[in-house]
Formats: C-alpha cells, sequence, structure tokens
C-alpha cells in the first residue's frame, strides 16, 4: 500500500462522480483490539478512506470531542508503535486507504525513519501531521517518501494565495483543505467565502483536495463537498463510536442519504 | 579570529533546535509578525517610544547590586544582583511584554492573548494592554487558578478577561495549549503575547531580543562598578527567558560563564522535577524543537516545581542549542534549597526574591564558595518574592496551598 492507493481510489470514486467521505478515528478509543472491527464496520458503511489518529498528550489542532477520546486511548497505553504494529497485522483484511494522523513529536519520538518502515509494514498510504508546516517537513516526508507514502499537506482559510501555490507544488494524496479558523469540533456554520475557497484550490491543484473541521453530518458534507474533492468527518464519528452507535455513521454519508431517499421514493 | 554568534538561522533554528512545528492557521500570522519584528528593528520611532516605556513606566534601568553580606555569607567570589525584581509589576516579564505589545499595535491589532503558569506572565500582559488599550485575554490552568487567586484578581482589575483551564492537569502546559487553540480561532485580529522565549519562530528570537536589556545593562554597569566583565552569570530557568536575556550579550565573551539553573522540584530521583534540559530529551512541543520532558512513546509529561514560574516541561530552544555547543552549563536546584536561598536573601540582604530567582540563589551561593575573592558573579534576579509569600507561609505551617 502506498499513495497509489489513494490515487486509485479518488480515481474509482471520480469515475463513478462520487465525492470520498474521510472518516476519522482515534486509534485506541475502546481499545486496540477493535481497531480491526471498527475499520471494517467503516468500510462496511460506504467510507473511502480512514484517517486514523494517534493519541498525544497535547493535541493543540483538536477540539474537545478528539482531545477526549485521545485521553481515553491514552490511558489504555495506546502508543503510535502499537497502532502500527496492529495495522500490520489486519492490513490483510482491510481494503480501504488508511492514513495516519499525528502529530510531530510521537514521530520524533519513534524516529522518522523507524516511523516511515513500520508505516509501510502496516501499509500506510499517507501521513498527517497537523504541526509540521511545509517549512518543516522535509525531516519528516523524506523517509517517507523512500516508501512512496503521502505526506499530505493542509490549506486554511488564513493561506494566501502565494502560499497555496507553494502548498500545491509537489502536494501528495491529496490536499487536506481546513475549512475553519480553530480546531477541530462540532460547528454551527461556515463563512460564505469557504465555497469560492474550495473551489479556487481544487481548480490549482492536481491533488483531489477534501475538506475538513466541523463537518458534522450528510447535509454539510453533501453542500462542501460540491465544491471539491470530498470531506472528512471527525469529532462526531468519534463521538458515535464511543456512544456505540457505530450504525449511525452510515447516515452521515451523503451517497447512503441519496440511496436511501431512492429506496423510500 | 573572534567567532560571532549569529543564531537563529534564518528559519529560526538554533542548531537543530527551534523551527516552526504549528499549524497551517498560524503560518500567516507567524510570518507577518517576522516581518514586521524585524522592520521594527530597523525603525528609530519604534526603538525610540519602546526606550520611553522601559524608562518612565518599566523603571529601567535596573540597578546592579553588589550583596555585600551575600557574598560573605558565601565566602569567595563578589556576589552582584541584578534587580530586575524592582521593574514595574515586579519582575523581568514586562520588557517583553511592553515590547510585543508595541508590536501588536503596530501590526494594526486590538486583541491580545497570553498564557499564565504563577500570574507573572498575565500580570505584565494585562498592564501593558490596559496601557495601550488592547482586548485581553489570559488562559490561565484552573490549579493556577486556585493557586494565586490574587493574580486572577489583579488581571481582572487591570481589565483583563482570564479563561480558567479544564485541560489536562490544569497547569502552565495546559493553559498553553489553550492560548494556541485561541490563537488558531482568532488570529486575523489577535496577537499572542508568549511570555517566555519558547515556542514557533520568531517568538523566541523576538522574547530574547527583548530580554537582552537585562545582560546588555549588566554588561556596562560591571564595566562601570568593577572596570571588567564578570567571571560568570546565573539565572534560574523554567522557559528560559530572563536567563537567555542575561546571557545573549555575554556569549561571545568566552571568559563570561553563562550559568542557567533549573527546577529539581522534589530532586531528580523522585521523577517529579522540571529539569528539560538535564533530563530531557529532544522533542517537539508548542512550535519548537527543543529538551522535552516526555515518556518512551513521546506524551509529554507533567513538571513539578514548587515555583509555578518554572514547572514547564520544555525550555526555549536556544537553551538547548547552548548547550550542545557547550557554551553555557545548566544545573539545578530542589524546592528545598530553593527554600534555604529565598531566607537566606531576605535575612541577609533584605531582598525577597521570587521562588523562581531563589533557585539562581542557591547554586550561585554554592558557585562563589568555590570560586576566590577577586571574582565577580551576578546573580538574575528576576522577580520579587511577594507573590510567593502567602504559599510559604502556608507550607510553614504545614498547609498546602
Amino acid at each position: 500500500m502506498s499513495k497509489f492507493e489513494l490515487e486509485k481510489a479518488f480515481g474509482t470514486l471520480k469515475a463513478q462522480d462520487e465525492k470520498a467521505f474521510i472518516a476519522y478515528i482515534m486509534a485506541g478509543d475502546g481499545g486496540l483490539q477493535n481497531l480491526k472491527g471498527q475499520i471494517q464496520s467503516l468500510e462496511a458503511s460506504g467510507v473511502s478512506i480512514v484517517e486514523l489518529g494517534i493519541p498525544f498528550s497535547d493535541p493543540v489542532a483538536d477540539g474537545p470531542a478528539i482531545q477526549a477520546a485521545g485521553q481515553r486511548a491514552l490511558s489504555q497505553g495506546v502508543t503510535l508503535e502499537k497502532v502500527l504494529v496492529e495495522l500490520a497485522r489486519i492490513k490483510h483484511e482491510v481494503s480501504i486507504p488508511v492514513v495516519i494522523m499525528t502529530y510531530a513529536n510521537p514521530v520524533l519520538r519513534l524516529g522518522a525513519e523507524r516511523f516511515a518502515e513500520l508505516s509501510h509494514e502496516a501499509g500506510v498510504s499517507g501521513v498527517i501531521i497537523p504541526d509540521v508546516p511545509l517549512e518543516e517537513e522535509r525531516e519528516f516526508g523524506a523517509p517517507l517518501a523512500k516508501y512512496d507514502i503521502a505526506m499530505i499537506r493542509f490549506i486554511t482559510l488564513t493561506s494566501s494565495e502565494a502560499r497555496i501555490k507553494e502548498v500545491i507544488e509537489g502536494a501528495e494524496g491529496f490536499i487536506y483543505a481546513v475549512t475553519v479558523n480553530g480546531t477541530t469540533g462540532v460547528r454551527e456554520g461556515f463563512v460564505d467565502s469557504l465555497y469560492d475557497h474550495l473551489e479556487k484550490i481544487s481548480r490549482e491543484s492536481d491533488v483531489p483536495v477534501c475538506a475538513g473541521f466541523g463537518i458534522n453530518d450528510a447535509e454539510q458534507a453533501e453542500k462542501i463537498g460540491a465544491h471539491c474533492d470530498g470531506v472528512i468527518v471527525g469529532s462526531r464519528i468519534v463521538n458515535l463510536l464511543h456512544e456505540g452507535k457505530a450504525e449511525e455513521i452510515q447516515s452521515l454519508i451523503p451517497k447512503n442519504r441519496d440511496i436511501a431517499a431512492n429506496a423510500t421514493k | 579570529m573572534k567567532q560571532i554568534y549569529t543564531q537563529p538561522n534564518e528559519n529560526g533554528h538554533y542548531g537543530e533546535y527551534g523551527g516552526r512545528y504549528v499549524p497551517e492557521t498560524l503560518m500567516g500570522a507567524i510570518k507577518e509578525l517576522e516581518a514586521e519584528y524585524k522592520s521594527a528593528q530597523y525603525d528609530e520611532a519604534f526603538q525610540q517610544e519602546l526606550n520611553h516605556y522601559l524608562k518612565d513606566y518599566v523603571g529601567r534601568e535596573s540597578p546592579l547590586y553588589y550583596a555585600e553580606r551575600l557574598s560573605k555569607k558565601a565566602g569567595g567570589a563578589k556576589i552582584y544582583l541584578k534587580r530586575e525584581d524592582l521593574n514595574h509589576t515586579g519582575a523581568h516579564k514586562i520588557n517583553n511584554t511592553i515590547g510585543q505589545a508595541l508590536l501588536t499595535k503596530r501590526m494594526g491589532k486590538k486583541k491580545v492573548v497570553a498564557e499564565t503558569g504563577a500570574g507573572q506572565h498575565g500580570v505584565a500582559t494585562a498592564t501593558v494592554c490596559a496601557l495601550l488599550d488592547l482586548e485581553c485575554v489570559v488562559f490561565m490552568g484552573k490549579e493556577d487558578v486556585k493557586r494565586q487567586e490574587l493574580n486572577v484578581f489583579r488581571m481582572e482589575l487591570l481589565g483583563a478577561k482570564v479563561v480558567s483551564v479544564d485541560q489536562g492537569r490544569g497547569t502552565l502546559k495546559d493553559a498553553v495549549n489553550e492560548a494556541l487553540r485561541y490563537w488558531v480561532a482568532n488570529v486575523e485580529d489577535t496577537h499572542y503575547i508568549l511570555g517566555s522565549a519558547m515556542g514557533p519562530h520568531p517568538f523566541p528570537q523576538i522574547v530574547r531580543d527583548l530580554q537582552s536589556v537585562i545582560g546588555k545593562e549588566t554588561k556596562q554597569q560591571m564595566l562601570d562598578k568593577e572596570g571588567r566583565l564578570p567571571d560568570a552569570v546565573v539565572a534560574c530557568i523554567g522557559g528560559g527567558s530572563n536567563a537567555i536575556g542575561m546571557f545573549h550579550p555575554f556569549i561571545d565573551d568566552g571568559g563570561v560563564r553563562l550559568v542557567g539553573v533549573e527546577a529539581s522540584g522534589h530532586g531528580i530521583p523522585s521523577g517529579e522535577h522540571a529539569a528539560s534540559l538535564n533530563e530531557g530529551s529532544i522533542g517537539i512541543l508548542h512550535g519548537a524543537k527543543m529538551h522535552l520532558l516526555q515518556d518512551e512513546a513521546g506524551q509529554v509529561q507533567e513538571a513539578y516545581s514548587i515555583s509555578a514560574g518554572l514547572d514547564y516541561p520544555g525550555i526555549g530552544p536556544e537553551h538547548s542549542h547552548l548547550k550542545d555547543i557547550e557554551r553555557a552549563e545548566y544545573e539545578h536546584v530542589t524546592d528545598e534549597e530553593a527554600l534555604e536561598a529565598f531566607k537566606l536573601l531576605s535575612h541577609t540582604e533584605g531582598i525577597i526574591p521570587a521562588l523562581e530567582s531563589a533557585h539562581a540563589v542557591s547554586h550561585a551561593v554554592k558557585m562563589a564558595a568555590g570560586m576566590s575573592p577577586d571574582e565577580t558573579l551576578v546573580i538574575c534576579l528576576s522577580g520579587r518574592g511577594d507573590k510567593d509569600v502567602a504559599q510559604i507561609k502556608a507550607r510553614e505551617e504545614g498547609r498546602e496551598l
């Protein structure tokens, strides 16, 4: 597995005129032994890609829901290395691409080289590190490149035109377009300029653009997804899994809503 | 040829440390700050305004005082005290906040966010925000809010809004996390006045430069009083701002020993300490690469010290670099030793030091004892101890605050 799995997944979606639905879950929330089941149930719900969060003591990009999930995972003794080892064990039973979302420090502690090697063995397609901007990317990106694992970059509402060009140049996997100034978590709404912003990035980028932060239901997912290549939903899914309502996740995915609507017609 | 110290490089790295490990949302603001700071450095009007406030508002220059009785007690080198405790608001913190508040105005921003541990930086920030008519929000850990009730009241009196942080253990690290989250959400009209020489570039450089007034004055005052540079300067280290402010002007003066003193709390073997440089390993937290107290999996550990201003698990990245190149030495002092020094300075000189500064006093007295009477040593007395008196009284009475 590698960034080519992401290309393939986005290619298939495009051919079917569908948008990507990326589900974020916190690795080890509810115990690492449940990871396989969680990913398989997401897959069955129609999720296109899994973003697997690694718990960290100081997650400054995350809001309360993911912070709490991280604390639950940490109290179970979950570590980056354990997650990658478990992923390697179950990779043949998972068919959708998995990207890892982790803060920089656990990677640095494990060693960027070792992290890349373990990610490769685990079949990871891409890596998202929210506290590593372009300026600090090389140290983490270079070892991943050896295994063709995508280092996924961010564009935010505060990224200038020049900055957007810089980020797009050499981007891999997909662009993570942050929809709000703030942390992850459920929002009331989004600024009007978001949609033009997403379309502009999508026009300029060679890789797909997926929007995330604050997307909470199928309606928002559909509305935002219409202006880019897909959406990322995190906090809501994390909460549903924690509350034992995994079956409700499928109702967050716009295409399922269409199917359901057609079925009742 | 004499070597000239030029850190950081253009990307904000001090050797392998420092850098800008922040979410993309903040990169624009960080680069704006960097550009604005560069232009302010060469703007005479800005420097004049800063100097005006430092002189007439903060009360600089601060005295360099020969502590004769303390020197006798130590029985060795002549000990001088750089009296940052005499600044307005009682500590060195205001050297930084006044400069950053002026930068905030220069950037056309009207709001400020800050973190605080014991409340010293929070008070210094609230003070300059009142002075310059800026809106001010201060994040403070829930535990610290309880321990430092009076400082919370002070900040509120000065017009700041204090937000208590429930996350984590409710101390300084958690306050920084929340201040960063707040900044990400309000970056377009808000400046983050970081309180120490830490965080993402350009903060460590800006804070260092603003605090360097300590070392520059000390240098001139020593030349005036002794006709030569000191043999050593000693400062306590939490994030490391008073220390880097004292050290930086002396870095190219190889004959001056630079000694930083960390808090070893209940002692290094107890595991309850804040000695990141002595016991930490390389990590990334709050925007910078530095020495960090962390576990095997890269989870950040809580730091402990009797002094709330020192219990931070990381360290300013420039100190990590100065340690690596062996230009500065980093020692540590326990709670008990700091308390002894707190009393010693109070008794011998009539100066009640902040518990933070008492760590520097403790180590300096030990050092001085091993030096000769014609040698000199300067302690950076970073703050006054009024804020700690209630805590120490409670401790003596067998209560914990």
